[in-house]
């Protein structure tokens, strides 16, 4: 799939949900727990389950990117899957600490 | 990204953590997105812009945000114009809900505006089953803000602020939850101005409890600060002189505010000092940035206010006066007349880019080619990547041909005994094409001198810089804002000779 900003990716496995920040304008594929994202939490059936070595676990609120920096994935929803895109993990994007300023 | 989908994530990350409200009202994160759906369903479709006329609000957040789940633009308007120019502005946007507090809806009833109180009291009574929930807007390109500029030097004009633009503000600087349970921040910047939005969308993703004061004064803030725990603050320089005068030197027990951060004007290094002094126990934040970078692009952080306060070396100490070190997502460069950038440690002007910088009026986007935006701002940056402000660029006196620029001057008045405030403008000169005049306001129970102020600036800085008349004033003004409106100072003094403005 093509993902713009905002675009929403819902995992088949566990409850994780994440929210796209920026992406590159050509085909992804993009597995949550190791098993392709649905279009709606209503459609996770329970059928199928988190992949071993997919299962580090997505963390609200946290920022997901690949190693090239081209893709950005924010967490709305926790969950047990990891994220991946094109079968590559993504990483944890630690942020700046920066002084509260406001 | 879009600001609605702040809300899922409020709901589910703080679904019991409060993070609106005072000791009468407790709003928790679900409370929060059920007043924000419920909101949105009385928008969506009804209205084109929600505006907000009036002192700040507890659930002020709700109204933003069911703006922006509704997807029409929120525009907050400075309440304290006088009725005929805040008619006009509020005419600029036509099928608008119009916002208002109790008193300033008594002045625009024509306009049929409905109290904020009401509005809310109102939502209790819609069901949302009945009206049917409406889907949030998703698209980020759409304006989720639109703000007036303080119009220090020319007109106000109406900035716009996307949702992509508050997004990369708050991803880059704020991680969500971020905040422990007992935080929280007290807002006494007005809803009208860019820290005022800022504030709101920081505090409530990274989890912390917004306290608002309704309208500022030194007494309600200090009072508040104690009241409610007071964690975190963010407060424009005119506020930290006024709390500073308050405490008159007292050392009170306000151990329970980690950060306190300044910004929106320039400030004084003797308020800073004088604060610093206040609440020693407090971490000290001054942030820069402007309404068209949606808030803070640089921040001078605690550590950097210590050792300029503890350090001998001359270069860490006038830190102080800066306004610290660019944030990492956006990238800055100084330029000068031609465009071209300047060394490190040469003053010129600021230009910015980011995902955080709109510089989009109503109408005009002025933004160049490669998305950079002049501020018109001047200033330095100095081998260690602190960023002094020297002033607006509009407000260069050009005396003889030479560039000054006033707050250079202002800089040595206010350092003399007796100066409280200082204004340096040029006035048209058949000489020099400009020549320099100052205006001073001398702090109570002080004289100061004309000459002597003179000589003082002589010394520090050169004769072409010394102002060939000092006038001294009661006072000088300012927006509510605390930032001194130079324009009306030339335009006064102008009138004094008969001239006009330029």
């Amino acid at each position: 799939m093509i993902l713009k900003p905002g675009a929403r990716l819902i995992s088949a496995v566990c409850a994780a949900e994440l929210m796209t920040v920026k992406a590159p304008k050509t085909e992804l594929e993009v597995t949550i727990g190791g098993v392709t994202t649905i279009a709606s939490a209503a459609a996770r059936d329970g059928s199928a389950a988190v992949v071993a070595g997919h299962d580090g676990g997505t963390l609200m609120g946290k920022r997901y990117v690949d190693e090239s920096d081209t893709i950005e994935l924010l967490c709305t929803k926790a969950g047990t899957g990891a994220v991946a895109v094109n079968g590559e993990l993504l990483q944890l994007k630690e942020a700046k600490a920066l002084p509260a300023s406001d | 990204m879009h600001l609605s989908s702040l809300i899922e994530m409020v709901e589910s990350g703080f679904d019991n953590r409060v993070l609106l409200g005072d000791q009468n009202s407790r709003i928790t994160g679900t409370d929060f997105g059920f007043l924000v759906r419920l909101g949105a369903t009385q928008v969506h479709n009804k209205y084109a812009s929600v505006m907000y006329v009036g002192e700040n609000h507890a659930l002020l957040p709700v109204a933003l945000f069911a703006a922006a789940w509704a997807g029409v633009p929120f525009v907050p308007v400075n309440y304290r114009l006088e009725d005929r120019q805040l008619r006009s502005l509020i005419e600029r946007f036509p099928n608008s809900l119009v916002l208002t507090d109790p008193l300033t809806a008594a002045r625009l009833e024509e306009l049929s505006p409905l109290i904020l109180d009401d509005w809310l009291r109102g939502l209790s009574n819609v069901d949302l089953e009945e009206v049917g929930p409406i889907e949030p807007a998703e698209d980020d390109n759409d304006v989720a803000v639109v703000l007036f500029t303080s119009g220090t030097t020319s007109e106000p004009k109406s900035a716009l602020l996307r949702h992509r633009h508050l997004m990369a503000y708050l991803l880059g600087s704020v991680e969500f939850g971020s905040a422990e349970e007992s935080e929280a921040v007290l807002v006494s910047v007005p809803p009208y101005h860019v820290a005022g939005i800022a504030n709101m969308l920081s505090n409530l993703f990274s989890g912390r409890r917004l306290v608002y004061l309704q309208s500022f004064s030194a007494l309600a803030w200090l009072e508040t600060v104690q009241r409610e725990a007071i964690t975190h603050a963010m407060v424009v320089p005119t506020m930290l002189a006024r709390v500073v005068d308050e405490l008159d030197g007292e050392i009170v027990d306000h151990s329970s505010l980690r950060t306190l951060s300044y910004g929106g004007a320039r400030v004084s290094e003797r308020i800073i000092r004088l604060a610093l002094q206040a609440f020693p126990t407090t971490g000290f934040v001054n942030a820069y940035g402007l309404t068209e970078t949606a808030s803070t692009i640089a921040v001078l952080g605690p550590d950097d206010h210590r050792d300029a306060l503890t350090s001998d070396n001359p270069m860490i100490q006038r830190r102080l006066s800066s306004v610290g070190q660019v944030l990492p997502m956006v990238e800055i460069e100084i330029r000068d007349d031609h465009e071209q950038v300047v060394t490190n440690g040469e003053s010129g002007l600021i230009y910015l880019r980011g995902e955080q910088v709109s510089g989009e009026y109503a109408g005009t986007n002025s933004l160049d080619g490669d998305g950079w935006f002049c501020t018109r701002d001047q200033g330095f940056i100095d081998s260690d990547g602190y960023l002094f402000i020297d002033g607006r660029v509009d407000d260069t006196i050009i005396r003889g041909g030479e560039n000054i620029a006033p707050a250079e001057i202002e800089k040595v008045l206010l350092a003399q005994p007796g100066v409280a405030e200082a204004c340096v403008v040029g006035l048209p000169d058949d000489v020099w094409g400009q020549r320099i005049v100052a205006v001073v306001v001398r702090q109570s129970g002080h004289v100061v001198e004309p000459n002597i102020l003179q000589d003082a600036v002589r010394k520090v800085l050169r004769g072409s810089k010394t102002p060939e008349e000092i006038i001294v004033r009661d006072s000088l003004p300012h927006t509510e804002t605390g930032k001194m409106l130079r324009r009306v100072v030339q335009s006064e003094l102008l009138a004094r000779e008969g001239g006009t403005a330029k």
